[in-house]
């Protein structure tokens, strides 16, 4: 099988699994329709693996396939193609292998549901985008996939089209994200200025040299820009210009603000929640929330050039790990919690990025693709024992009756916040040793707040955790009895997630940290190794573990977990009392620092008011009545002269303006 | 064989010859034959437009099927007939909405089912010789004449308030075509011609091209709809039966599209420079300006005829950036865009507007307010219609995509901060969009109403999915499109760049 046979195998099978389910769902059946589905999914994934383990172990060499030409005029070629390099590869393997074990779940979670077919079919084709999102090799599919991803999850966010709170949450998602998509496509806009081509391959190319000539010559990176002459500056408005390499790195992080849910685009996330549980484990944790961070991954030749975008990028990416991470600690909805846990998470890859350390970020999104996934899994599972119960304060005492999703949960805590040993810890660490390494003006903010993200993280981990799974069960006597472990379709997806979040930074941090794994695929400036700290200290998975116990970094967990163990186990009463204390701070947190009331008051109803206005006053008032309806009275007048002369006036104008037209002809006749 | 024959002309009068036939023939006594005559004559054009794809000839600028006859030698006004890269997909467009119209009028129109078919006929006719007539006069003709059967199709089939609606219709085209009509003339006393490739050549003086440009700018703004001149648009579209909204909506707004592209910028290039600047502003105000009106709108055709107007803002925006672009790559894409969006547009908007014809069928309401949870009872017809409010929007993979990503890409060269108003789009498209489809799809089944609703008939399927794959070919593989049309469009950057006065273009 050639190469672009095996990676258009990839793209379609899942995308044909869509179509067969999407359109003959209802004659398949569900058994069928969940089996067709599951099999394209299998299929990408398997050849993923294989591009994968090719750049992991083999000696694969990136490539770049042109499939067919989206449009051609004028010496400019806008392809569909693919991308194919160690990134891409990894990429590939995280969105497939959680797709397929959420494919494989839902046969049980959505047992019951009348959508089930249209179910998978939602599925599938997410996957199929996301392929084409990751595998792209140029700016114009990129984008196509990115808007894909999103219209997959507007959705399956409105999958229970009734409930008049999911359809709110994914028209919000999908307005929200394309605010980030119109930053977005300024910045695709701006990258054809400079570039003349929408292609990755070029525009790397020509990065490639800037560094090559920042190396040899050892020029700073302006003054390597200005022999590109990629330097042009960039007039924002008024007196303020800007490099144009800043303007174009900034309009594609305003995109990866949407998707990847930064502060302030970062709304739509929590309400997403509103979708099934699967999805939140596949769309809204693991794949396309990461999109964002891949795709500043993917542009790290741009972003290299500019620091004032990469000081953004960490600012923001620093205030969403934090902030966002305590509104986790008052949430009291059991997916609430664990998508403000993505948001902080995601903060933390973002710092990452902001940083230069872009393996740092890949490796944690692809270890937190795995517990979080994990997380919202198991989660799912205890929310079906339950009978669709989410709210935290009514479990209780469950590790007794739901024992595989209870340590496959505790797996995935642990990973989460950081526990040696566990995947989490290694991707983690290496963001907290980059972030102490970095220079420039918001490192020391995004230290700070990467540090007291452990504390929060361990915190609302445990706090849920603890709630859920131990403790005085809040379920009357009979229904705490009745509760059976989920069918082996929901635990066994759990057990396969459980592994890598277990095992995955212990098997592949070498690789891909320390070693040359990411190779070319990603660009970092000499100046901006922070990674070199992490290179240093670390001389194996084992020994890094070892000293990871060690650390002001654990303590930092260690006081985290302490006290989510006293506030919820030996002192319940502290809770209530520091709440009461802390009231503002509460209150603060539980409205979620009022987002959603200002953008709904100011952009929501303010946009449909201006709308409204405008219609009434500017339409109506003064186009029509003013201009319009004052000449159509004088032509009313003569209208009634016509009247007179014959019934009914419709016709007439259409009769006066033929005659009109014959009488102008025979005017310029008998003139001519 | 087919060569020979005068094809364009079979586009014109094959369906205005049967129309009339079936006008003044044995009208609703033998109704099923006239239904079965009208759409056999639809789709006869259908595959005579088609065919005409098939022998284009994509390589060249030159005019193509060229038929030419002398029709009023005393003026040197001829019957000249020919098609280029930009006519032809307009035309095929036509005949392909002209035939889903028939076909869907056959369930939906109940009175005087006979003439409606005709009017309809008539109409496609007569647009197809707007967009083929290669003499000024000619084309005006068929411009003037296409608004009758479109008077009728309201004044007779259309709602409660349709004396007021054709009133405002007639007054807003007729006073923009009348000040049309005598800069041709101008123009072809002293050109001594009437062919509009002469009118092309002829040159004029600045001032010249300033009166000219601005009868022109009547005619097509009144037509397109530009901001401030568009109100006609939604309440004629609120009161048109649904086949008269669809043409209105898909094809003839784009005659003003077609009439920028084959008069302004060609006949008088230094004007359209001059003012440009100002075009380009009001595009914009349609682009946002509506944008935000829609979103304020509560009937349902009134929002998409609203939405219809800022889309169209992206044609002209698309046509008058490129006096401020200097490389051909980038005219062309601004060009490409403009002429992709008005297809893509004639699609999508068609589509919409049956797509409220097959609500409006089976309640009788327009009205937002009046639906919701029609997905219970609809489900086939939701997806559908999910597609086309998506496209609206401007997915990716939807046609509604490729022009506006092409004007938008192109007039952030030009200037960024024209990109970025008209990237505001996005937001403002997807919100009006998606928030009608929340309100009428989703939720709870609002009434007794809503959950009587049958979904769609074979018929509307037919229609609807038709519209459906065309949409998704045209957003996955616009290549084909743009293949036809690239030497025509080249041709015309060529010639609107190239100043008539001697001075720098």
């Amino acid at each position: 099988m050639s190469m672009q046979t095996q990676l258009l195998l990839i793209v379609l099978a899942p995308l044909v699994g869509a179509m067969l389910a999407g359109l003959l769902g209802s004659r398949l059946g569900k058994r069928l329709t969940h089996r067709l589905t599951i099999v394209g999914v299998l299929i990408s994934f398997l050849l993923s693996l294989r591009i994968f383990w090719g750049f992991l172990y083999g000696n694969a060499t990136p490539v770049d396939i042109t499939v067919y030409y989206w449009a051609s005029f004028s010496e400019l070629s806008i392809q569909i193609g693919f991308m194919i390099d160690s990134l891409s590869a990894l990429m590939m393997v995280v969105v497939t292998f959680v797709s397929l074990m959420v494919h494989i779940y839902s046969i049980g979670y959505m047992h019951d549901d009348n959508g089930y077919q249209r179910f998978f079919s939602y599925l599938s084709l997410f996957t199929f985008s996301m392929l084409m999102l990751v595998m792209a090799n140029n700016f114009l599919q990129l984008f196509f996939g990115w808007e894909a991803v999103g219209l997959v999850s507007y959705l399956l966010i409105g999958f229970w089209y009734q409930k008049e709170s999911a359809i709110f949450a994914n028209m919000k998602a999908f307005l929200v994200n394309r605010v980030g998509d119109f930053g977005f496509i300024l910045g695709i806009a701006a990258i054809f200025l400079l570039f003349g081509t929408f292609d990755y391959a070029p525009i790397f190319k020509t990065m490639g040299q800037a560094e090559e000539i920042m190396k040899i010559s050892e020029r700073s990176a302006e003054n390597a820009l200005g022999l590109m002459s990629l330097d042009g500056s960039f007039v924002a408005w008024g007196d303020i210009s800007w490099p144009i390499i800043t303007f174009i790195c900034i309009c594609l992080f305003i995109g990866a603000m949407g998707k990847s849910a930064q502060v302030p685009l970062h709304v739509w996330l929590p309400d997403s929640m509103e979708g099934p549980t699967p999805i939140s484990a596949l769309i809204h944790a693991a794949t396309m929330v990461t999109a964002g961070v891949f795709m500043v991954a993917r542009m790290s030749p741009l972003f290299e050039f500019s620091e004032t975008a990469l000081t953004l990028v960490t600012i923001i990416g620093a205030i969403t790990a934090l902030f966002m991470g305590l509104v986790a600690i008052v949430q009291s909805d059991i997916k609430r919690i664990i998508a403000y846990s993505t948001l902080s998470q995601l903060g933390y890859m973002v710092v990452a990025l902001g940083v230069s350390a872009y393996s740092a970020a890949i490796f944690h999104l692809f270890t937190h693709a795995f517990f979080k996934a994990l997380l919202f899994l198991g989660a799912g599972s205890v929310i079906v024992a339950l009978h669709h119960e989410q709210n935290i304060h009514k479990m209780g005492g469950l590790y007794k009756r739901l024992p595989f999703t209870y340590w496959t949960t505790l797996i995935g805590t642990l990973a989460l916040i950081g526990t040696p040993f566990f995947a989490g810890f290694y991707s983690k660490d290496a963001i907290i040793m980059a972030t102490e390494q970095a220079q420039g003006p918001a490192a020391s903010f995004a230290y700070f707040a990467v540090m007291a993200g452990v504390v929060i993280t361990a915190l609302y981990s445990f706090r849920m955790l603890l709630v859920v799974f131990h403790g005085k069960t809040k379920l009357d006597q009979q229904q705490f009895s009745q509760l059976t472990e989920s069918p082996r379709v929901i635990t066994w997806p759990l057990i396969a997630l459980a592994v890598p979040s277990l095992m995955i930074g212990w098997l592949m941090t070498g690789t891909m940290l320390d070693g040359d794994y990411f190779g070319k695929s990603l660009m970092v400036l000499t100046g901006h190794d922070t990674m070199q700290a992490f290179r240093e200290e670390f001389t194996g998975a084992m020994s890094f573990a070892v000293h990871g116990f060690m650390t002001p970094v654990f303590g930092l967990m260690l006081t985290g977990v302490m006290t989510a163990v006293i506030f919820v186990w030996l002192k319940p009463g502290w809770g209530a009392t520091a709440g009461k204390m802390l009231s503002p701070v509460n209150r603060l947190l539980e409205r979620k620092y009022y987002f959603d009331e200002v953008y709904q008051k100011v952009f929501a109803k303010g946009s449909h008011s201006l709308g409204d206005v405008l219609w009434q006053y500017g339409d109506k008032a003064v186009i029509d009545d003013g201009i319009i309806n004052s000449g159509a009275q004088t032509l009313g007048r003569i209208g009634q002269v016509l009247r007179k002369l014959q019934s009914g006036y419709l016709y007439h104008y259409a009769l006066v303006m033929v005659l009109g037209l014959v009488g102008l002809l025979l005017w310029i006749l008998l003139r001519g | 064989m087919l060569e020979q024959l005068p094809i364009l002309s079979f586009l014109i009068w094959i369906p205005v010859i049967g129309g009339l036939v079936i006008m003044f023939g044995p009208g609703d006594r033998l109704l099923s034959i006239s239904q079965r005559v009208g759409i056999l004559l639809g789709i006869i054009t259908l595959l005579l437009s088609c065919w005409l794809a098939w022998a284009f000839a994509t390589n060249t600028a030159d005019m193509q099927f060229v038929e030419a006859s002398r029709w009023i030698p005393s003026l040197n006004i001829r019957y000249e007939l020919a098609i280029d890269g930009i006519s032809l997909p307009l035309i095929v467009l036509t005949s392909l909405i002209g035939l889903l119209v028939l076909i869907s009028a056959t369930a939906s129109i109940k009175k005087r089912q006979s003439q409606y078919f005709a009017a309809v006929l008539m109409m496609t006719g007569l647009m197809n010789g707007v967009f083929a007539a290669q003499d000024a006069i000619l084309f005006y003709v068929f411009w003037e004449a296409m608004l009758i059967p479109m008077f009728l199709l309201i004044g007779i089939w259309g709602g409660p308030n349709r004396i007021y609606a054709t009133v405002k219709f007639f007054l807003f085209t007729f006073f923009g075509s009348i000040f049309m009509l005598v800069a041709l003339i101008y123009m072809g006393r002293e050109a001594d011609s009437f062919a509009i490739s002469d009118l092309q050549k002829l040159p004029l003086s600045l001032t010249e091209q300033k009166w000219i440009f601005l009868a022109f700018l009547l005619a097509f703004a009144v037509k397109i709809p530009m901001f401030p001149v568009h109100t006609w648009l939604p309440d004629a579209h609120v009161e048109a039966p649904t086949g008269g909204s669809v043409i209105l909506a898909a094809i003839m707004l784009k005659m003003g599209g077609y009439g920028f592209l084959r008069f302004s910028l060609p006949v008088t290039p230094d004007a359209v420079a001059e003012y440009a600047y100002w075009l380009i502003l009001f595009s914009l105000i349609a682009i946002v300006y509506i944008g935000l009106v829609a979103l304020a709108q509560k009937d349902m055709k009134k929002l998409i005829a609203y939405s219809s107007i800022a889309h169209m803002g992206f044609v002209t925006l698309g046509t008058f950036i490129i006096v401020y672009l200097t490389a051909m790559q980038a005219q062309s894409m601004a060009l490409q865009g403009a002429m992709v969006q008005m297809i893509s547009h004639g699609l999508v908007s068609g589509a919409l507007f049956f797509s409220i014809g097959v609500l409006y069928d089976r309640m009788h309401s327009r009205d937002i307010a009046d639906y919701g949870g029609v997905v219970n009872s609809m489900p086939v017809f939701a997806s559908l219609l999910m597609l086309f409010i998506l496209a609206n929007a401007g997915l990716p993979g939807t046609s509604g995509f490729v022009g506006e990503f092409f004007v938008i890409i192109a007039s952030f060269q030009a200037d960024w901060r024209i990109a970025m108003v008209a990237g505001l789009t996005l937001i403002l498209a997807a919100a009006y969009s998606l928030w009608v489809y929340k309100r009428v799809i989703f939720g709870k089944t609002a009434n007794e109403a809503v959950a009587r609703l049958d979904d769609v008939t074979k018929r509307e399927r037919l229609v609807l999915f038709t519209l459906a794959i065309l949409i998704i070919a045209l957003g996955v593989y616009p290549q084909p499109l743009i293949e036809i049309m690239q030497p025509s469009l080249e041709k015309i950057i060529e010639s609107a760049t190239l100043s008539k006065i001697g001075g720098i273009g």
